[in-house]
């Protein structure tokens, strides 16, 4: 058990200096009957590192990874190449291995990170403030509707069609069990987003109104008009970004009217993780900051006047307020963040915007490859690096063929909305810059194959 | 303090313990170092990637959504960042530098096998929506993930898409009241007992429930005749942390089980610190209904300044049909698969109270946790709470003459000691021995926690610290409580050898600074 420094002797020894008997004298207060005399039966004894090793490369070995085959897959997780440095940095000791940087003097190092992360979050979004971190962008989603709901005393939220079903999935699970009011459509595969009927939703007992963008078929709301709408009854604007390299090419929701701005930053950093962990980015305008949930880093000076960096503002939080705080959230993602900011650190402003146009580039280029193929149809207008295909079937069982013949196509609409029938022939397809000429080529060349004998 | 001649540099400098320290231009000393933030350190045009240039220009439809110019965002090339992030790094402690003895957020051993197997391709560049016999790996290890908590805890079921410790309680207190709700009845109470996490009134809240607090017993459990003779049809459950913040066992906890479940109600256990008694005692033998188990606590994840973590949550019979979407499930042919929107209706879990997050939770950490698990077997996580529980006691022992041990006398401690401030000269408090333990290399233990004892000071040791270092760790709190008892002045400022000193909280929380405004002033 290498992991276990103490030896028997020492055992023996500690025993005796703590007047205990046996090891079982000190759960005496177990109940005799619930105290297991050995080992829980059925469970593996230990193994060796090798063993382990090898057991694991095997369940690994049975998953087709993303970088072994032509890959389109988005909608709120996406594949972009992670610079080495970004892993190799996170991977230090002192970074992966610290906790919660409760005691500031020996936690500078990662506090300035969050003070960093908050600022470059903060610029992404165009918001005033941000925080350090949420667990993902569906939980932030959620947290921004109570948010909103704190701010307006407004239990209704108006949620575009748009928004990932997830996302929509998780606020109606909370808002179950608060009493708010979740007002959620359904896309339509058209090319223009739902903006209209959004606007229309919109009444005085709205506290927030909720849109994607780019939404989950990858079109682009138009946010001013939306946040006019919004503001003029008296509601907050909460705009979610799954997909933050857009945010290189096209304009940042904080100075389109958004109040509040959230997002996943799995893009940046952190990779797949078949689903997680992610990153919940979370910005703001700062006449909302009291209400803000999470954890928050702040400068101020240390006893000898020199600049620092502390958590603050904790009277928002569980610790301190217990029942009546602003969230329940204790962990953050603080590692993610890291690994976010390093690779923010990277690119810069002008580098996330080449990033961006790289991608749309690689996009474009898909879906004007696709258009080519006799009954597919491209239905978004404008997009970043993620449109919708129309097939001429459920695009489930395209998607099926597709992986049986080594190509990851895309994201069926049917798994994401399968109560919706009028979904079925949609197809989500994405491109990054990982994206080659051959990946789209064996997307398109398999698809036409897949199609011609589907019909 | 000397004024600096025409350079900037200082001969030396008085600190306020009257030390003489010599000065540098540079603000670094020696590997002491000083790092701007990045964005004083931009520098126009720099990137630290290699992007190809676009072939042609957004598409049509783009142009009015794009923006004006590129976030005022810092680039840095690689060096830089390399440099800025290792210099960052030297300003933390960590345990992998040392012990960190944090009472109820059990930092342990990082075992760096974790994280390799983290990384394979397999588990780290899979997507949630892939095809799913694209990745029956990953789903073969959820289900062994699945089969070893609930083998340890001796639960019906699990859920697995909690995404830390406090999410896990909610998704606990949402299958509560699911149940409840399924059944027709209204119960819109939680008893939360004093001792509990601040975590879970705040959980039970945001669950919609009403939070009544149940007192702690002189010898710090919960108080089990206050407890009882608040139940009633109003009750949804209670929460309970076994063993409690104070480090102890609640020895009462089946038949408050027993009395919850008589009046209708359910248990719900705070898991986190499920490592004290992890292969020794199965919290389904104790009637608990759920509990949320902190991977990274008990089968270290690293914990990575902040997170994230991962918070499954066991469940019991009655609770189970109402976990939440999505979920892996083994037939009885063995075969796993995922039970997500599409697949509700067929598989007889219609009661589901729905998706608490996007996708199926945190599969890094469910890697690392299984990994950990494999690692140890059912023999070594025994000796895991036994080792843990061991140190802890032998804390206690070596220093409940010089610190007041406020419940020493109420039984063995489980994975964590107690100590108070009581018997502190006057003017010193826990905060002084915390910053006092930093000037000699540790980082402090968990303090002002428990609110159920003042002034307290919480360590837990946990198993992967030796024989030799608790020693170490056990001379350097004897000379702090010594110091404390004797007055010694200068505890009060510490920690003295620190890049920073005591830091101006006061003024970070009436002043908010939160995000980098210096190109703007």
């Amino acid at each position: 058990m290498r992991y276990l420094p103490l030896t028997p002797a020492d055992r023996t020894a500690m025993l005796a200096a703590v007047g205990a008997g046996t090891i079982d004298d000190l759960f005496a207060d177990v109940p005799a009957d619930a105290l297991l005399s050995g080992p829980v039966e059925g469970l593996a004894p230990h193994a060796s590192e090798m063993a382990v090793e090898r057991h694991m490369a095997r369940l690994a070995g049975k998953n087709l990874s993303a970088g072994a085959a032509p890959f389109f897959l988005g909608a709120g997780a996406y594949k972009h190449h992670i610079p080495a440095s970004v892993d190799h940095l996170i991977q230090r000791g002192e970074f992966l291995t610290a906790y919660t940087p409760y005691q500031p003097e020996i936690a500078q190092g990662t506090l300035q990170v969050l003070f960093e992360f908050q600022t470059q979050v903060a610029r992404l979004f165009g918001t005033d403030v941000a925080n350090a971190s949420m667990y993902d962008g569906s939980t932030a989603c959620w947290e921004a509707i109570a948010m909103a709901g704190r701010v307006t005393r407004r239990k209704k939220a108006v949620l575009s069609g748009g928004l990932h079903p997830h996302y929509v999935g998780t606020a109606e699970t909370m808002a179950k069990f608060t009493g708010d009011v979740i007002e959620a459509r359904s896309p339509v595969l058209s090319a223009q987003p739902d903006d209209a009927e959004v606007i229309a939703a919109i009444d005085d007992q709205t506290g927030a109104v909720v849109v994607q963008y780019p939404d989950i078929l990858g079109r682009i709301p138009d946010l001013a008009a939306i946040s006019a709408a919004a503001h003029a009854k008296g509601a907050l604007l909460v705009v979610v970004v799954t997909e933050p390299v857009a945010l290189g090419l096209i304009e940042a929701p904080g100075h389109l009217g958004a109040d509040i701005v959230v997002g996943e930053g799995q893009s940046l950093g952190v990779g797949l993780n078949f689903g997680g962990p992610y990153l919940g980015l979370f910005g703001a305008s700062e006449k909302f900051l009291r209400q803000m949930p999470g954890r928050l880093c702040g400068e101020t000076v240390d006893a000898e006047g020199k600049r620092g960096f502390v958590l603050t503002l904790s009277t928002r939080e569980q610790h301190i307020r217990r029942e009546k705080a602003t969230s329940n959230i204790c962990t953050n993602a603080g590692l993610c963040a890291l690994a976010f900011s390093i690779h923010m650190s990277l690119l810069g402003g002008e580098g996330l915007s080449q990033l961006a146009a790289v991608n749309h580039d690689r996009a474009r280029q898909t879906a004007e490859r696709l258009a080519q193929i006799p009954g597919v149809t491209v239905l978004n207008d404008a997009f970043v690096n993620e449109f919708t295909v129309v097939l001429p079937a459920d695009a489930r069982e395209a998607v099926r063929s597709l992986a049986d013949k080594g190509v990851l196509g895309g994201v069926a609409l049917g798994r994401l909305y399968p109560q919706d029938k009028a979904l079925h022939a949609g197809l989500l397809v994405t491109a990054t810059e990982c994206t080659t000429d051959d990946d789209i080529e064996a997307l398109a060349t398999t698809l036409a194959d897949v199609l011609k004998k589907g019909a | 303090m000397n004024a600096p001649n025409a350079s900037g540099w200082k001969p030396e400098m008085v600190a306020d313990d009257g030390s003489v320290q010599p000065m540098t231009v540079s603000g670094d000393k020696g590997l002491q170092l000083e790092e701007p933030l990045i964005f004083e350190l931009n520098r126009a045009g720099q990137t630290g990637v290699d992007i190809d240039a676009p072939t042609r220009g957004p598409i049509a439809g783009l142009a009015k959504f794009l923006r004006k110019a590129p976030a005022a965002l810092p680039g840095l090339t690689e060096p830089e960042v390399v440099r800025h992030y290792t210099r960052l790094s030297r300003q933390n402690y960590a345990i992998d530098l040392g012990p960190f003895p944090l009472g109820s957020c059990t930092m342990k051993h990082n075992p760096r096998l974790n994280e390799k197997v983290a990384r394979m391709p397999g588990f780290a560049d899979i997507h949630p929506l892939q095809p799913k016999h694209t990745v029956a790996g990953a789903f073969e290890a959820i289900a062994e993930l699945s089969d070893w908590l609930i083998g340890l805890t001796g639960m019906a079921a699990v859920a697995l898409s909690p995404k830390a410790g406090a999410h896990g309680e909610l998704c606990g207190l949402l299958c509560i009241r699911a149940a409840i709700e399924a059944k027709g009845e209204n119960r819109p109470v939680v008893l939360v007992p004093e001792s509990a996490h601040g975590t879970n009134p705040a959980t039970a809240a945001f669950a919609g429930f009403r939070v009544e607090s149940i007192p702690a017993t002189e010898d710090g459990r919960v108080d089990m005749a206050a407890l009882v003779s608040r139940l009633g049809p109003d009750v949804a459950g209670v929460m309970i942390t076994n063993p409690n913040t104070c480090g102890l066992f609640e020895r009462d906890l089946k038949a408050i089980s027993d009395a919850v479940h008589a009046y209708g109600g359910y248990v719900y256990c705070d898991g986190a610190n499920f490592n004290a008694i992890v292969g020794k005692v199965r919290p389904g033998d104790l009637g608990v209904d759920a509990m949320h188990i902190n991977l990274h606590k008990t089968f270290s994840t690293p914990h990575g300044g902040g997170g994230p973590g991962s918070g499954p949550v066991v469940l019991s019979e009655a609770l189970a049909p109402f976990a939440p979407l999505p979920f892996v499930q083994r037939e009885a042919d063995g075969r796993v698969h995922l039970v997500e929107e599409e697949e509700i209706a067929s598989t007889g879990h219609a009661q589901s109270f729905g998706r608490m997050a996007a996708f199926h939770g945190q599969m890094g950490m469910f890697t690392r946790a299984l990994t950990y698990i494999l690692s140890h077997g059912n023999d070594g996580l025994r000796q895991v709470s036994e080792d843990a529980v061991l140190n802890a006691n032998y804390i206690l022992r070596e220093l409940e003459d010089v610190l007041e041990a406020p419940f020493a006398k109420a039984g063995p401690c489980m994975h964590e000691a107690l100590f108070s401030d009581a018997g502190l000269a006057a003017g010193f408090s826990t905060l002084d021995i915390a910053k006092g333990l930093i000037d000699e290399g540790f980082h402090p233990m968990t303090v002002y926690f428990p609110l159920v004892v003042h002034g307290a000071m919480l360590i837990e040791p946990t198993e992967t610290e030796s024989r030799a270092g608790l020693d170490r760790f056990i001379a350097s709190m004897r000379s702090l409580a010594e110091r404390a008892r004797a007055g010694d002045e200068r505890l009060k400022t510490a920690p003295h050898f620190t890049p920073r000193r005591r830091l101006d909280e006061t003024l970070a929380a009436r002043k908010p600074v939160l995000v980098w405004k210096g190109d703007k002033a």
